[in-house]
């Protein structure tokens, strides 16, 4: 029945991945760019990851960054990849060819509601969840590849590090899958997200189940990690929820236009990533984020610039008529 | 001040004030309630009760239990024992959060959040809206209550950008597109210049005048008794509940925090 479900779902999705291949045969006919040669299919599958992370990454990265909630993204990549390892485990041990992705699907959603639980549980801050949780997970991943149960070293650094040549059809499926819940739960609950993010008391007076929303925030945050794993590794995931957040806040007037420049950042750099570790054979997760730093910085200074070319601003403010 | 959002309330309160207080509905109501943290209270057989249109302040010594009070009449804690209800309904369980409008000190928690007066209006409509959209009507009434706390002009500047009265001046505009009966403010004054904290309390009694039930916790004495009708001395217990006319000549002031004089001359509790 599930796997039936799981087919019926891989099928829904199959279509999509073949309009996307003639759409990039087409654009290469135009343009001629070697980096979408149809020769190299790995890459159109890896470029539509990476367009994929660059929207969801900082969509739910925007929401982390206000609560102040940066590193989970770093803490769930560490039980991704112990997720990751498990599936291998099983595939090893019980003969399986269970995705390693959706073993670390499985594996990070139920961190993510430990990070939640063990805070509302205990009173311990965020952190500190965070960081037993992260350990954890490393701890399991690595306990579990050190077992080498039929060679289960083998093809990890993929997972670390990430790889532009592994991102099969079975993988850009389920990208788009977690793709396409991310984007619409966000589109959904953006009205409380946002309320929860900005004032969690309020939002709570308001009568929002706020520990509700949290909990589905950590949730959507673990399917965005393991999504972003396939390009960028565990090592680097968390970098996509954060960096390009930070330079648009650097440069967005309101949270709306936040979003969308976030998103457009991260856009960028995925795109020159990809084209860049293509060109020169670096690991793309490695250059992706070099590129999104880059990114920041100038975010950083055109802030800046922006900031001294409004002096009278603060003035203006400063003499508001309180009627 | 501007034109008010809800017409009608000036109304209501207008018949209401030739009525006694018995005939108003009550917003608060709270029943020999204890909360503790660990097993020592924090307060202790809380008895108050709050009608609709009331301007009520609370005030009391650090760590006296006002912001503890303030959760369990919202509903964010439980009592250890007695009853909370608010609108006359249990308080945790209460549902209709467009009702009451919630001010914090320094609310908002991210500093950096690039965030505008009418993005953060329009929370208020949330409640209203829940999975959807805000219709035109709905921005018609962010947009007017931002007109009414004076923020038209800053009304796409950020947050961050604004003073701190004018921060608290679009918190209030929140709770005003919520159409809120009931307004709850957390020492909303802290940190905010006093010119500032002079036309936020003009905002408040202009509001209050409109019908609106206002909840006050606040540490300046000296500003309580100017503007609040009515004045709950709180410190593990209640100390005084009564009209703030009668607070600095009670027994209760100087029980309290121990020396009355100082404070109401120092202003700050």
């Amino acid at each position: 029945m599930t796997l039936a479900f799981a087919g019926g779902v891989y099928e829904a999705f199959v279509p999509i991945l073949e309009v996307w291949y003639w759409l990039l045969t087409l654009l290469y006919h135009l343009t001629g760019l070697e980096l979408i040669n149809p020769e190299y299919t790995f890459m159109y599958r890896a470029i539509l990851v990476g367009l994929c992370v660059g929207v969801i990454a900082p969509l739910i990265g925007t929401f982390l960054v206000h609560r102040q909630l940066a590193l989970i993204g770093d803490a769930l990549a560490h039980t991704a990849f112990a997720g990751v390892a498990v599936g291998l485990f099983l595939n090893a041990v019980l003969e399986l060819s269970v995705s390693p992705y959706l073993t670390a699907v499985v594996v990070a959603v139920i961190a993510a509601l430990l990070i939640e639980l063990i805070s509302e549980a205990t009173d311990a801050y965020n952190d500190v969840s965070m960081a037993i949780v992260l350990s954890t997970g490393f701890a399991l991943g690595t306990v579990l590849i050190s077992l080498n149960a039929g060679g289960l070293a083998v093809g990890i650094n993929q997972y670390l590090f990430g790889n532009l040549s592994t991102v099969s059809a079975e993988n850009a499926v389920i990208m788009l899958g977690l793709f396409s819940i991310i984007v619409a739960t966000v589109a959904l609950t953006r009205n409380q997200l946002l309320y929860v993010t900005f004032d969690e008391t309020a939002a709570a007076v308001s009568g929002l189940p706020v520990a509700w929303y949290n909990r589905i925030m950590v949730m959507l945050t673990a399917l965005v990690v393991v999504g972003a794993m396939q390009i960028m590794g565990v090592i680097l995931v968390a970098a996509m929820l954060v960096v390009p957040v930070a330079g648009a806040t650097q440069v967005s007037r309101s949270f709306s236009e936040s979003l969308l420049v976030s998103i457009v950042l991260a856009e960028l750099a995925v795109l020159l990533g990809i084209g860049i570790s293509y060109y020169v054979g670096a690991t793309a997760g490695g250059v992706i984020v070099l590129v999104a730093v880059g990114i920041y910085a100038l975010s950083v200074l055109a802030g800046n610039v922006r900031q001294t070319g409004a002096p009278d601003e603060t003035r203006e403010l400063e003499s508001i008529s309180q009627d | 001040m501007k034109p008010t959002m809800r017409s009608h309330h000036r109304d209501d309160t207008d018949e209401a004030t030739t009525e006694s207080n018995e005939s108003r509905p009550s917003v608060v109501d709270l029943t020999d309630v204890s909360f503790g943290y660990t097993s020592t209270p924090v307060v202790e057989d809380i008895t108050v009760s709050i009608d609709a249109g009331e301007y009520v302040a609370v005030v009391g010594p650090n760590g006296s239990g006002k912001s503890t009070l303030m959760q369990l009449l919202l509903g964010l804690l439980e009592p250890d024992s007695g009853t909370a209800k608010l609108f006359g309904v249990d308080a945790t369980a209460f549902d209709d959060g467009a009702r009451v409008g919630y001010v914090a000190q320094r609310a908002g928690t991210s500093r950096e959040m690039p965030i505008t007066v009418r993005e953060v209006v329009k929370m208020g409509r949330f409640p209203h809206v829940g999975f959807g959209r805000l219709s035109a009507a709905d921005w018609r009434i962010v947009d007017r209550a931002i007109d009414t706390v004076g923020m038209s002009a800053f009304a796409d500047r950020r947050i961050t950008q604004l003073s701190g009265g004018q921060r608290q001046r679009a918190f209030i505009a929140r709770a005003l597109a919520g159409e809120a009966d009931l307004l709850v403010l957390d020492e909303p004054t802290v940190g905010v210049d006093t010119e500032s904290v002079d036309a936020f309390y003009g905002l408040l009694e202009s509001l209050h005048v409109d019908g609106i039930t206002v909840l006050l916790i606040e540490h300046d004495l000296q500003a309580v008794i100017e503007h609040a009708e009515r004045v709950i001395c709180l410190n593990q217990e209640i100390y005084f509940d009564g009209p703030s006319a009668e607070f600095t000549d009670s027994a209760a002031l100087a029980r309290a925090f121990g020396t009355g004089t100082r404070l109401l001359t120092g202003g700050n509790g």
